[in-house]
């Protein structure tokens, strides 16, 4: 793989994007716009998958990452002190800890690879990269695939049950109640007790 | 654009994300911290599969299972942080010292 010198003037832009927007994403005073720093980080690693000719990689990586910071920001106005950012923010523990760590992970990974003798093969020119994907993932890998399918599948029942208000072992009609009109009246919507000829009625 | 830089870039992102993850209060940016460490693995596989690898299928392979941890993690996240909410009334790591209801 030849790459010209506008792929490279582009591939150092778009690095730099995205490593200031990722440093950005822990220093900025909104919630929102932390989330979108990243966004805008990962879609810069993103488009350097396409400039690596995983097409298909670096697009899903687009989707993905614009789905997934959306649900980052609900969450974020939901759950998090000065959701707004109209104070000025600085919610760190362990500081000067976390610095160091940061800077030695860096500085090995980067030690590493430059140190480093990695063997040179580059793809060949004749790569269909999106289609050896697909034959890889429906062929050989196929068991790999399957498993990360039936993991995700884990995944999505694991979620229910731990965020659903009742949880695993409520009672039975505890969480199908409506609430009351006022606070401790009688709920909302409910037929009342003399229309109800015969039938059970746990709403007390 | 070699192989070093591109490694040197998901070297960075992964430094940026230990310092997130570390550092932060919040549940959230926590996870934060951890989705930018998995983007710096997601570019050194891709990284590796173009220029060292001979485009072999594998290299792509790996990035869609990083990207499939990487769903697993913010699912998981968000529901442990809706079940915490729910339980303590908390969003930040430190008013929680175990995981028990």
């Amino acid at each position: 793989m030849k790459t010209s010198i506008v792929v490279d003037v582009a591939f150092w832009l778009l690095a730099v994007f995205a490593v200031y927007t990722g440093w950005r994403v822990f220093r900025t005073d909104s919630m929102v716009r932390a989330s979108f720093f990243l966004l805008l980080s990962f879609i810069a690693v993103g488009v350097i998958m396409l400039l690596l000719s995983a097409v298909y990689l670096g697009v899903a990586m687009f989707f993905m990452m614009g789905v997934e910071m959306m649900v980052m920001a609900l969450f974020m106005v939901m759950f998090m002190m000065n959701p707004a950012g109209l104070n000025p923010m600085m919610m760190v523990h362990q500081h000067r800890l976390s610095i160091g760590a940061g800077v030695a992970s860096f500085v090995m990974l980067a030690a590493m690879a430059l140190l480093a003798e990695f063997p040179r093969h580059p793809l060949p020119n004749d790569v269909q990269p999106v289609a050896a994907l697909g034959n890889e993932l429906m062929g050989e890998s196929m068991l790999i695939f399957e498993s990360a399918a039936v993991v995700l599948l884990a995944t999505m029942i694991g979620v229910v049950v731990l965020s659903s208000q009742r949880g695993r072992f409520g009672s039975a009609e505890q969480g199908s109640m409506p609430p009351g009109l006022e606070p401790g009246g009688d709920p909302a919507g409910m037929p009342d007790e003399d229309e109800q000829a015969g039938g059970h009625h746990h709403c007390h | 654009m070699t192989l070093t830089t591109v490694l040197l870039l998901a070297a960075a992102l992964i430094g940026i994300g230990v310092y997130g993850a570390l550092s932060q209060q919040s549940f959230v940016m926590l996870m934060m911290g951890l989705e930018l460490m998995l983007n710096g693995v997601m570019l050194a596989a891709i990284g590796f599969w173009a220029m060292s690898g001979a485009g072999a299928p594998e290299g792509q392979l790996l990035t869609i299972l990083v990207m499939a941890v990487m769903a697993i993690e913010m699912a998981m996240g968000f529901a442990l942080v809706v079940a915490v909410y729910r339980g303590k009334q908390a969003d930040v790591t430190e008013s929680i010292a175990d995981l028990k209801g």
